[in-house]
């Protein structure tokens, strides 16, 4: 009984971690097991009863079988697509802007570029519908584009700009005394050395777009597109296809690969550079 | 006057209502080892950069060998930087970084391999073409910088500080090290420091700046021995300056009246030649002497009191309190001829005319 206590003693540090690691992966882990079952009725998709458990591939082999859910998934993915292409692109621009260059309002520009990011959802959704509404654009993939754009922009500036804060503005002097231009010292020095940056930016941009609820709600009016969260927020109050599990773990496991495989390249570069040296 | 020379000519640069280089004119001579040394903020940095290209102009002209680089871009000049703080590429090689500017220019991959390899060894990196910068130390960064710069076979090879973020051990090496790579490839070589030491050991000419124009040029030793003025006599080396009035002339010597003391400087060594002025005598050609009896004959001397004497191995420091109440620095080799004289003790300092100067107060 001693040698108990002692142990718990010596570990408990050790123990704690293993809670916190269950406490954030057991959500994941309870998704992952009802995408292999059958529920028997569409109420019951988040009843984990494992003397009920019905074991099952049909989740995964027949994924867009539920009316309507590929296609807000194949909605969510465009939105999410085209909304990181444009706020990567410009938030990019006006990090490069507040950088490196001295301009009137610059002060002001970087006090306002945060203020998106601290308004609520629910406040930023009701005025851009009002907008919207007055401007009277019709609602739709449009207004949803806008309202992403809008938000992921914010997110973008403060990546970008952290990465370009760090780096050696004689870089790019050093660069054009070497006989570059300015267009190949931005493509030959800067953009490879800002990269990791503008990445991390658009895979931020994309999963803020992609899991957007309360703004893309409003924006959307009236119109029938349904984007992923929308379709699953209607299906729930109707009951919740069991795909939609299948389609969470598939989304977890994608990105999951992502982090392992980035891992991986930053190990072998270390052992790489362990090895030269 | 040869083809290949730099001239800066009248070139001014202000900052808003900061004039930092002043009505600059300067040649700097094809294949010397040029030193532009001064404070921080006296416009070395400014005048380098602008020969870069990096800055413009507000007025002037800078050409280069007969042609107007004033306002060509600095990628089309045929001159390259080394910079304070290196700006390696920290994402390429070390061989990459050494071969940016000549892959820039369309050299052959032959050619390139081949250049950056003799590079490398010039700078004894033969075997870090491999590494990234982040993987050598300050010095070796050093010389992958001046490799990466001079493999491209610059008209001119400028130097901003280079040595500034090295210990002194460090420092004194790369210093023998750069003076024999200039030798050994014959490009002109402008460095800007702050560190006098430097400058005089490296350097062919020296111009030491201030508030944005040139005090003085011309080789190390001449204006240590001979400075122009009394900011020169002070940034270089360290001086004795004694306020003194001019009395007259006469055989060659400008007599003057130093706190009452009489005392003569050749003709040839006066900036100035009446009313108020400084004359000068460095610390090492200051003699200590028991009493005015014994002051060698054709020097001059003053009286004074021994305040400080401060061992320094080769030499002993002693400060001596004039009858004017300035203090005079003097330096004696510690050549054990003479006892060494001991704070309190009655002294002469003397020297010989010939090593002392006059210059404007």
């Amino acid at each position: 009984m001693r040698g108990f206590w002692r142990w718990i003693a010596e570990k408990w540090v050790l123990l704690l971690g293993f809670v916190l690691l269950a406490y954030l992966f057991v959500p994941i882990a309870v998704v992952m097991l009802l995408s292999f079952n059958q529920p028997a009725s569409r109420n019951t998709t988040y009843v984990l009863d494992l003397s009920t458990f019905d074991f099952t591939w049909h989740n995964w082999t027949d994924i867009c079988g539920a009316a309507g859910l590929c296609d807000s998934l194949m909605r969510s993915i465009y939105v999410g697509l085209s909304a990181t292409l444009i706020a990567t692109i410009l938030g990019t621009l006006i990090s490069f802007a507040l950088v490196r260059y001295r301009f009137w309002g610059r002060g002001s520009t970087n006090t306002l570029i945060f203020l998106p990011m601290a308004t609520p959802e629910i406040v930023m959704g009701t005025s851009l519908l009002t907008l919207f509404l007055g401007l009277q654009i019709p609602m739709g993939f449009l207004t949803i584009l806008i309202a992403h754009v809008m938000f992921c922009i914010s997110f973008v500036v403060v990546t970008v700009k952290a990465r370009l804060a760090g780096l050696d503005p004689r870089l790019q002097e050093a660069a054009m005394d070497l006989y570059a231009t300015p267009w190949q010292a931005f493509r030959l020095v800067i953009l490879p050395l800002v990269l990791p940056g503008i990445v991390a930016a658009a895979l931020l941009a994309f999963s803020l777009s992609f899991d957007d609820f309360i703004i893309t709600n409003f924006v959307t009016g009236t119109s029938d597109y349904t984007t992923f969260p929308m379709f699953i927020w209607g299906s729930n109050l109707r009951g919740i296809p069991p795909q939609v599990n299948a389609i969470a773990t598939a989304m977890f496991l994608i990105s999951f690969a992502f982090v392992i495989a980035g891992q991986l390249r930053t190990r072998r570069r270390s052992a790489r550079r362990a090895a030269t040296s | 006057m040869t083809d290949q020379d730099l001239c800066i000519e009248n070139v001014t640069k202000t900052f808003g209502g900061f004039t930092a280089v002043d009505d600059l004119t300067l040649t700097i001579p094809d294949g010397s080892f040029f030193a532009l040394l001064g404070a921080s903020g006296c416009g070395k940095t400014t005048t380098l950069r602008m020969v870069a290209g990096l800055e413009e102009p507000t007025a002037g002209r800078i050409t280069l060998g007969g042609l107007d680089i004033t306002r060509m871009r600095p990628y089309k000049r045929p001159v390259n930087t080394v910079f304070q703080s290196y700006a390696l590429f920290p994402h390429m090689s070390v061989a990459d970084n050494v071969a940016f500017g000549l892959r820039r220019k369309g050299e052959n991959r032959a050619d390139t391999r081949r250049k950056v390899a003799e590079m490398l060894d010039l700078v004894q990196l033969g075997q870090y073409g491999s590494r990234r910068p982040a993987q050598l130390s300050g010095g070796q960064q050093q010389r992958v910088a001046l490799a990466r710069a001079l493999v491209n076979q610059p008209e001119v090879l400028l130097l901003d500080e280079p040595l500034g973020a090295l210990d002194l051990k460090l420092r004194r090496q790369m210093q023998i090290e750069l003076k024999r790579i200039q030798t050994e490839v014959g490009i002109t070589f402008v460095h800007v420091t702050h560190d006098q030491e430097e400058a005089m050991t490296m350097a062919d000419t020296v111009a030491v700046m201030q508030a944005g124009r040139i005090e003085q040029l011309g080789a190390p030793a001449e204006m240590y021995e001979f400075p122009a003025s009394a900011f020169v006599a002070n940034f270089l080396g360290q001086s004795n300056l004694i306020k003194a009035e001019v009395t007259g002339q006469a055989d060659g010597h400008v007599t003057v009246d130093a706190h009452g003391n009489r005392l003569a400087v050749p003709s040839a060594r006066c900036r100035v030649t009446s009313g108020t002025a400084l004359l000068g005598v460095r610390p090492e050609k200051l003699h200590l002497a028991d009493g005015l009896a014994a002051v060698p004959s054709g020097h001059a001397a003053v009286q004074g009191v021994v305040t400080d004497a401060s061992f320094t191995g080769v030499s002993t420091q002693y400060l001596v309190r004039a009858p004017w109440g300035s203090e005079l620095t003097v330096f004696v080799p510690n050549s054990g001829i003479a006892a060494p004289a001991l704070p309190g003790a009655q002294v002469a300092v003397h020297w010989s005319p010939a090593h002392s100067f006059l210059v404007g107060s």
